[in-house]
């Protein structure tokens, strides 16, 4: 078991190599919790809290009747139903230009999107993504749902 | 025979559906999601067009609000509120604010104060009179007056980000060396 979390492991950090530079950089905050919500990072299972930071590579992943609520630092809007399992694979943000680049991935569940100031500056540098597909957006709100997903 | 295509998706996963629905837009004009499966690229530009993935294709359909509430009502419900913006103004050359601003200012409070985990981005803006540096300087000054008074409002300094942009994003666009108290002013962005 241990040895199939490590090769999962391997295996992202070679798919994501490109977002490497960017991982544990703060991304936004948790601002909404119902029932139980943990955030994954760097194989650490933390319990997420109001308040708490979320963090370039983080995995945030929502039980039974559960949900969670993240701000993103260019005020991207996201929020995980009921088993859900989002991931912040990407995220820069300059504040003064509003340059930067986001990517989330919904591996299984629900989650909804209000997009922030980075798609309105460069709609091409975000983009969210499923196991089969992926987004783009032109600054907008929708909601995706996987229905048999990834459990990692 | 009619339990063999349930069958065949719980063995193979073929089933595996996904589905992306467009909302309408709550502040701004309606965007759009442009969805690529890999194969042929859609769109959705209409509030609640949907493209649901079923045996490995995307088909556009159409869903209604009702139908969005009942699907994602939870999702939906655990989303953060929105970021809101205030400005609040300053007397010329100065980093006292205005007697109208003191009035938004306790907006600004009310509103930090609803919130959950509330951040906050304070950015000083001056007019055109005096010299690059000295507005630089000024507009820092009026951003850490705002802050200040935040933290005596009880914030924690550490959730509050401050800037100064000096002269160079005016609201309202002057010559240089013209006296213009819409461009005094503070930008006060809560999230």
């Amino acid at each position: 078991m241990i040895r199939s979390y490590w090769m999962a492991g391997v295996l992202c950090a070679s798919c994501y190599g490109l977002a490497w530079a960017q991982v544990g950089e703060p991304a936004g905050m948790v601002k909404h919790v119902r029932g139980t919500v943990s955030i994954e990072r760097a194989g650490q299972k933390l319990p997420a809290a109001v308040g708490a930071p979320v963090l370039v590579a983080d995995k945030l992943r929502t039980s039974d009747d559960s949900a969670v609520g993240v701000t993103l630092k260019d005020h991207t809007l996201l929020s995980a139903g009921p088993n859900s399992l989002m991931t912040i694979d990407k995220f820069s943000f300059d504040s003064t230009t509003h340059d930067g680049n986001v990517s989330v991935g919904v591996r299984k569940g629900t989650v909804s999107v209000a997009t922030g100031k980075i798609a309105k500056k460069t709609p091409e540098s975000v983009d969210f993504h499923t196991p089969t597909t992926i987004l783009g957006t032109r600054g907008t709100e929708f909601v995706i749902e996987v229905a048999d997903g990834k459990e990692d | 025979m009619r339990w063999l295509v349930p069958l065949g998706c719980v063995l193979l996963a073929a089933c595996a559906s996904e589905r992306v629905v467009l909302l309408p837009a709550t502040d701004g004009p309606l965007g759009a999601v442009l969805i690529n499966p890999g194969k042929g690229e859609q769109r959705l530009d209409q509030p609640y067009a949907a493209s649901v993935r079923r045996l490995g294709d995307n088909r556009l359909t159409q869903m209604s609000a009702a139908e969005v509430q009942e699907r994602y009502g939870p999702t939906l419900k655990a989303q953060p509120k929105r970021s809101q913006s205030y400005i609040v103004y300053f007397r010329e050359g100065s980093d006292e604010l205005t007697p109208e601003s003191l009035a938004t200012f306790d907006r600004v409070k009310a509103e930090i104060k609803q919130r959950e985990a509330p951040e906050i981005a304070v950015i000083g803006h001056t007019d055109r009179v005096g010299s690059d540096p000295a507005n630089d300087a000024l507009s820092k000054q009026r951003a850490a007056t705002v802050r200040d008074a935040l933290v005596a409002a009880g914030l924690d300094s550490r959730l509050i980000e401050v800037a100064g942009r000096g002269e160079r994003e005016p609201l309202v666009p002057t010559a240089d060396e013209v006296a213009e108290p819409k461009n005094r002013r503070v930008e006060i962005s809560v999230r």
